[in-house]
């Protein structure tokens, strides 16, 4: 019988945040979306406030001012190396495993029940190990299902069951289970969105007890083949697998909302070459070329007093290109087809489309020879090469402009502590 | 390389422009002319600076030293610290504390129920660890480096 573990960092970006910086112990800290618009992470001290997810920050002001509440803009760079090595410790607790998400990971446990001390102890000790090797806080939710481990993280969670931040439903009686199934509303269940809730609770099913025990085939008839599997997954029996391999992206997106309306062409122009620019390094990095780009402007839609445009242009390439060079060519000749003056844009993004395998090329009639291709390869590697070394950007297209007017706002940024060697955490020797 | 082209019928064949090529890295391919190397017998894979200086990657951090307390356990200002949290500390350590707000590199201290933090330098005088104080010990000190600007 397989047995599934989910574990999951608390806050996880609030309390990235207080790592590398003492002066945040015990004070409440909120981390912002793009442009610090929303709460999208809050420290434990917030949550004992009542502040809500997805706050807009402007209306929090007089209570930030009143709890000393820090706010931070999002620092990827640092939450996404700090996830790396989770997982990479996690890794050294089981050959499978699923990283669902940049504070989750799926682990498969079944061949470690016999140890001693059982799952609950191997929990403990993956608790442990993350603690100590990196400074974080994680759950640890065990079941016999994926569906049934992340309840069980939400159990340890909320001390609803389990002991230290770690449940374990394999080794709770049916009995123990009945109680606790009832006591979570439907809700929480993984899956189980506002939707086929609202749904549920019209046909009176509230708890996690009355949906595990409803009539597997009706909920199919009634919800879809997704909503049945996580009935028998929420009894116990496995149905889904671990997604180990993450497919390559068939698609490649990377887009941005201004930090002030742009109504210039160039700054729009800089903005699409830059994006362009990502997107061809991820695309390169997978080793794929893409065969479409589509570039896409549009008016910020929540000011309906000022004039609206949006547009949406594909263009397909004459030859799958992976050349920064190529795909900024064609995206500029879609942007200036669809720029439209007077209108303050709000947010720009291009996609990288028809992504195949660089070794399947189909190589068109009319294309250059191949030591031209041979060349741009050539290119690219430098390209990747010192921005990988000196950081993104460093070399880069005129076409991306030097100035950069149009990035996000992030006023609050924290430094990238372990990314860049100038923005490590300088320690005093005093 | 040819290829059928559908539009021109079957039969038809043309001659597919930039054929692809497969490309292998020299280094792979033994060549057997002339004599074999001497030195290939011994080959050894090159020393790494990384392989040196941490031993655990995944909880490795580097930390920039500001000051000069430090200067008996040379450690210089400017200084880039090795930092393992993987590494219990011990008495002994050199270690980074994070005390009432602070971020420091100290030597740690405690035996006979005597917790203090330590700087080697005589200028400056030993942190008594107190009853309700709150200490973290982030991590301890391995290793240092610096580069210099040639």
């Amino acid at each position: 019988m397989p047995v599934f573990a989910l574990v999951d960092c608390n806050n996880f970006y609030a309390s990235c945040e207080k790592l590398f910086d003492p002066t945040l112990k015990h004070r409440p800290v909120v981390v912002l979306s793009n442009n610090d618009g929303c709460v999208v992470a809050r420290s434990a001290e917030v949550k004992a406030l009542g502040i809500p997810m997805g706050v807009p920050w402007f209306k929090l002001r007089n209570e930030a001012k009143r709890h000393g509440i820090v706010a931070f803009s999002s620092n990827y760079a640092l939450y996404a190396d700090l996830s790396n090595r989770c997982v990479e410790v996690l890794s050294g607790f089981t050959p499978n495993m699923e990283v669902y998400s940049i504070d989750e990971s799926f682990l498969e446990l079944s061949g470690f029940e016999g140890r001693t001390g059982g799952l609950m102890a191997y929990g403990a000790e993956i608790r442990q190990r993350v603690a100590d090797w990196l400074g974080l806080a994680v759950c640890v939710g065990i079941g016999p299902s994926k569906t049934q481990a992340k309840l069980a993280n939400h159990a340890a969670k909320k001390n609803l069951a389990g002991a230290n931040g770690i449940c374990d439903f394999t080794t709770m009686s049916p009995a123990a289970l009945d109680v606790l199934f009832e006591r979570i509303e439907v809700g929480e269940v993984w899956g189980i969105g506002q939707k086929i809730n609202a749904r549920l609770e019209a046909m009176g099913i509230r708890t996690v007890r009355q949906l595990r025990d409803a009539d597997a085939e009706l909920m199919r008839t009634k919800f879809s083949v997704v909503v049945e599997r996580t009935v028998r997954e929420l009894r116990g029996v496995s149905c889904l697998e671990l997604q180990e391999v993450v497919p390559e992206k068939q698609q490649i997106m990377s887009s941005r909302s201004f930090g002030q309306p742009v109504y210039d062409l160039p700054e729009l122009e800089e903005a699409v070459a830059s994006y362009v620019a990502k997107a061809a390094e991820k695309l390169r990095s997978q080793d794929s070329l893409a065969g479409a780009v589509q570039v896409y402007i549009r008016t910020n839609v929540f000011k309906p007093e000022v004039p609206q445009y949006q547009r949406t242009v594909t263009v397909p390439l004459p030859e799958a290109s992976a050349d920064t060079r190529v795909l900024t060519l064609w995206a500029m000749r879609v942007l200036r087809r669809i720029y439209r003056p007077g209108y303050g844009y709000h947010k720009a993004g291009i996609t990288l489309m028809s992504i195949v395998p660089a070794t399947n090329q189909q190589f068109s009639l009319f294309a250059s020879d191949g030591a031209v291709d041979a060349r741009s390869r050539q290119l690219m590697d430098v390209l990747d090469g010192i921005n990988g070394k000196f950081g993104r950007g460093t070399l880069r297209l005129a076409a991306e402009g030097v100035e950069k007017v149009w990035q996000m706002r992030r006023g609050n940024l924290s430094p990238r502590y372990t990314t860049e060697w100038d923005c490590l955490a300088v320690v005093q020797a005093r | 390389m040819l290829e059928p082209m559908a539009s021109l019928g079957p039969g038809v064949f043309i001659p597919l422009v930039p054929a692809p090529k497969l490309s292998l890295p020299l280094d792979t391919v033994k060549v057997s002319a002339g004599f074999p190397s001497p030195a290939a017998d011994y080959e050894e894979s090159r020393l790494d600076i990384n392989e040196y200086l941490v031993r655990n990657p995944v909880s490795t951090f580097f930390f920039p030293v500001q000051g000069d307390s430090m200067e008996g356990a040379e450690i210089h200002d400017g200084d880039i610290l090795v930092v393992d949290k993987s590494v219990r500390a011990r008495h002994g350590h050199i270690v980074i504390a994070f005390i009432d707000g602070q971020r420091l590199v100290k030597r740690l201290h405690c035996r006979a129920g005597r917790v203090a933090l330590l700087a080697e330098n005589p200028c400056y005088p030993p942190l008594e660890i107190q009853e309700g104080m709150e200490l973290l010990i982030w991590g301890v000190v391995v290793g240092k480096f610096k580069r210099f600007g040639a």
